[in-house]
């Protein structure tokens, strides 16, 4: 097949080729939107932390990605077989070959250094800020590995089970053995402003806690506690689901997680108690139906519970 | 042509070959190296096409949001069976084919150290796969190729699916366990007189490292899934939090395994690279003794750095710090091969055949696969990207890109070895471009899929932002891979019995095998040629050179030359 053609078009053609063949990647990645390049941010201190490491590696990566490529393809029209063109027989160049060993060295160096400086910034909370919801009661002072610098945060636990994610707000425990603490299913209302630290465990399987714009996503293991925290300045729903294989719910483990002024998150959490405890109450009143009617489940308890 | 027409050649008349057995006794039987080598491609190749055709159903069911093309529970089947697939039976057996029919040639050895063995390792893994396989009738495992505990557990998953599984590790595993130890003692003891160390071809010390990651690896995932059936059916408490064992456990050992396995999968690709390029390139490989040393280094630091796929568990902070600190280091190596690889193209004479193709696909794309990992050691990175569809999109770069182009590049380069017979240049090369476009398309846009929130695992989404689309655009490419893919099978069928004669040595290449027929007799070499380089058939067809300039001995074989080299 080759030499048929003339050199010329031989040439044009090789490059042809690999210009069809670099379109679908640059069309597809990377000169779509922005947000098809970057990581979600904009909900959590830790997430926008994340961002802007992402974006370092990322413009560090361009560079390596377009030397590399860019090189290679350069040798490859360079260099193809051609009448009178002989091979340079080299079998190595060390001063080169340390040279690209220390430079790959240093850029790695580099990004340890910027990892480092950010891993505190998202590993570790930061403080809840004005406007946020007043934390000087004794029930905020946090346990547990992860505290912010004064030591005092919102704390839910946050319970997986297949295939439903169980918040316990366990800072508003009216009983010391935490019977009656007001908790909630699916959607965790938050304080905005408020630094929340979330007490991560499993009842069944391994799940994982993600929330996109709100950061880190940690492991729910079963015997464990894993820590993960946010503080949500903009009120809001935040979207998430549960990203490590837990069965075949898998997919419908979603969570929401939903930010308001203080004043409403009280409200809610409120009335979140009161509809738990007259839900107890109505539990209570159809087990004293069922006991009185030797647990016949008709008349009464048929009609109301 | 004409002017090659009047080198000769390289040429061996093989006096005193034995007649090959024929028939399907002498199949099942046979302990000839070469044999069980193409048992083993033959085999694995099926399974690839198996475990490629659950990545169709799978790619077809996620091709629209809230598809219900298939049940949760048979998604999750299909994506188990794929991921084992392609990593036990697939990528490693393939490879195991490649070094045993390939190993014993490169370095002139007749055979395996101990042949008997390499028939058992053989059955042992038809034995794993169709154990495996065999589950598709009854229950599939469902908990991932990664099976966590507790969800492998018999509370949550009591049907036999996760048991063949199991046994498939404990075959499979015995399988690799013994080849690797025969790996190591034929290139330890049986090279040709004159290669040292320093003369090995790069291919035999990536499946020196590959050997001796396995002899390491495997009892560790031996021990691990043992565990783990003992949980399910005799009422230990291994991986069991609530009776004194560790969820977590299980995490550290299967990984402790799984990415020396990343590596096992990945090092012989880049020796065949590292192979196929010089031949075509028309130079010697460029640093070959960086090459080999990072080789080496890359398996040392990859027992390291187990803990990076577990940045998300409750494990301390001082653990993961070490992860990503070794994961960083192990760039380095890596990329000391990318720069030689390029440097062997450097000021070369490249002849676009297949094989040369498709190695230079394999570097173009496994450098994206190579970036994307960087993303993935940063611990805050991690703590966004893990578990979703970046990290599907970095593995297929690396699995796919990487180690799948690496084994077309070696099937292109060796079939005419093989079969005697070349694979039709026109064919290679439409599927050349095919699967490499393909590959962009599928998996380059899966990155935006897990950027924009899509995690792995899951059998459906809900349309929010750009989902379906990115989604679409992969289930589209992977048409276009797997059509790719077909063309080759279509060439192979072909070529074995209607391609050109290929000669001994058809791309005039640098290794010992090419110093025999193709296909090789069944001692492989009538005498076993003195190696004086990295390059032995170089020096072969100078000497051929010089004395048909010379007018003496132009129609001497090389066999005879060799004995007065």
């Amino acid at each position: 097949m080759r030499g048929h053609l003339p050199q010329a078009l031989r040439g044009r053609r090789t490059l042809a080729v690999f210009a069809l063949a670099t379109v679908p990647g640059l069309a597809f990645a990377p000169s779509a939107l922005a947000s098809a390049l970057t990581p979600e941010k904009g909900g959590s201190p830790a997430a926008n932390h994340i961002w802007s490491l992402y974006l370092i590696t990322l413009i560090i990566a361009t560079v390596v990605f377009a030397g590399v490529e860019g090189t290679l393809l350069y040798c490859l029209i360079r260099f193809r077989a051609r009448k009178g063109r002989e091979a340079k027989q080299l079998h190595g160049n060390t001063q080169l070959e340390i040279g690209w060993t220390v430079g790959a060295a240093l850029v790695l160096v580099a990004l340890a250094v910027v990892t480092f400086l950010d891993l505190r910034e998202v590993r570790d909370p930061v403080n809840s800020g004005p406007g946020g919801l007043d934390l000087s009661g004794s029930q905020y002072v946090t346990t547990g590995s992860l505290k912010p610098p004064n030591g005092r945060a919102l704390t839910i636990d946050v319970i997986g089970m297949q295939f439903i994610w169980q918040y316990v707000y366990k800072n508003y425990s009216p009983s010391p053995d935490g019977l009656g603490t007001p908790y909630s299913y699916y959607q965790m209302v938050v304080p905005t402003n408020t630094t929340v630290i979330l007490h991560v465990s499993s009842k069944d399987v391994v799940h994982e806690w993600w929330i996109p714009k709100l950061g880190a996503k940690v492991q729910a293991v079963p015997g464990y506690t894993n820590y993960t925290w946010f503080k949500i300045s903009k009120p809001g729903n935040y979207a998430g689901q549960c990203s490590f294989l837990c069965g075949r719910g898998h997919a419908r483990m979603i969570a929401e997680v939903t930010a308001v002024p203080p004043a409403k998150f009280i409200g809610w959490l409120h009335s979140q108690e009161s509809a738990l405890h007259s839900a107890d109450v109505h539990a209570e009143a159809c087990r004293q139906e069922l006991n009185s009617s030797g647990g016949s489940q008709s008349g009464e308890f048929a009609k109301n519970c | 042509m004409a002017s090659v027409a009047l080198r000769p050649i390289p040429q061996v008349v093989a006096h005193r070959a034995e007649a090959e057995p024929r028939g399907l006794m002498s199949w099942l039987t046979t302990t000839d190296h070469k044999r069980i080598g193409i048992l083993y491609l033959v085999t694995s190749f099926a399974f690839f096409v198996l475990g490629g055709t659950e990545a169709l159903m799978i790619r077809l069911q996620l091709g629209e949001a809230n598809n219900t093309l298939v049940s949760p529970e048979v998604y999750n089947q299909l994506f188990t069976m794929h991921g084992t697939t392609m990593v036990f039976l697939f990528v490693v057996p393939m490879l195991a084919g490649f070094g045993n029919y390939f190993v014993p040639l490169m370095i002139g050895a007749r055979d395996m150290a101990f042949p008997r063995l390499n028939a058992l390792s053989y059955w042992l893994f038809l034995a794993g796969g169709i154990v495996l396989y065999s589950s598709i009738f009854w229950s599939p495992p469902e908990a991932g190729w990664i099976s966590t505990v507790p969800l492998a557990g018999s509370s949550y998953l009591p049907s036999g699916g996760v048991d063949a599984w199991i046994y498939l590790i404990h075959l499979t595993g015995l399988s690799s366990l013994l080849g690797s130890i025969n790996f190591y003692v034929t290139v330890a003891n049986m090279r040709a007189p004159g290669m040292s160390w320093s003369r090995l071809p790069l291919f035999v010390w990536s499946i020196l490292a590959y050997s001796l990651l396995l002899i390491i690896a495997i009892p560790v995932i031996a021990g691990a899934v043992t565990m783990l059936l003992l949980d399910r059916h005799f009422g230990t408490h291994f991986f069991d939090t609530a009776h004194g064992g560790s969820a977590l456990l299980w995490q550290n050992l299967f990984w402790f395994f799984g990415h020396p396995e990343v590596y096992i999968l990945i090092l012989p690709a880049f020796g065949v690279i590292s192979e196929v390029l010089p031949v075509f390139a028309r130079k010697p490989i460029f640093g070959y003794k960086a090459i080999a040393a990072s080789t080496i280094m890359i398996s040392f630091l990859g027992l390291l750095v187990w803990v990076h796929h577990m940045f998300t568990t409750p494990t301390p902070i001082v653990i993961l710090v070490f992860a990503m600190i070794s994961s960083f280091l192990i760039a380095v190596p890596t990329g000391i091969k990318i720069f030689n690889w390029i440097g062997t193209l450097w000021q070369g004479s490249i002849e676009f055949r297949t094989p040369l193709m498709y190695a230079v696909g394999m570097v173009a794309l496994f450098t994206i696969g190579g970036l994307s990992g960087i993303f993935l050691a940063m611990i805050p990175v991690d703590w966004q990207l893990s578990d979703t569809y970046f990290v599907v999109a970095h593995i297929h770069f690396v699995f796919v890109g990487g180690s799948t182009m690496g084994i077309f590049a070696a099937i292109y380069y060796w079939f005419p070895k093989i079969t005697g017979r070349m694979l039709s240049e026109r064919l290679g090369k439409w599927s050349f471009w095919l699967m490499f476009v393909g590959i962009l398309v599928t998996f380059m846009i899966q990155h935006s899929l897990g950027l924009d929130g899509m995690p792995r695992r899951v059998y459906e989404y809900s349309n929010v932002g750009n989902l379906q689309l990115y989604n679409q655009i992969s289930t589209g490419g992977s048409w276009i891979l797997g059509f790719g893919v077909l063309l080759t099978i279509i060439n192979v069928w072909r070529s074995v019995h209607h391609g050109t004669i290929a000669g001994p040595d058809p791309w005039k290449a640098n290794t010992l095998e090419w110093f025999t027929t193709s296909p090789p007799p069944v001692n492989n070499f009538d005498e076993i040629p003195r190696v004086r380089s990295l390059e032995p058939m170089k020096d072969i067809r100078r000497e051929i050179e010089r004395r048909s300039r010379d007018g003496t001995g132009a129609t001497q074989t090389p066999a005879e030359i060799k004995t007065t080299v």
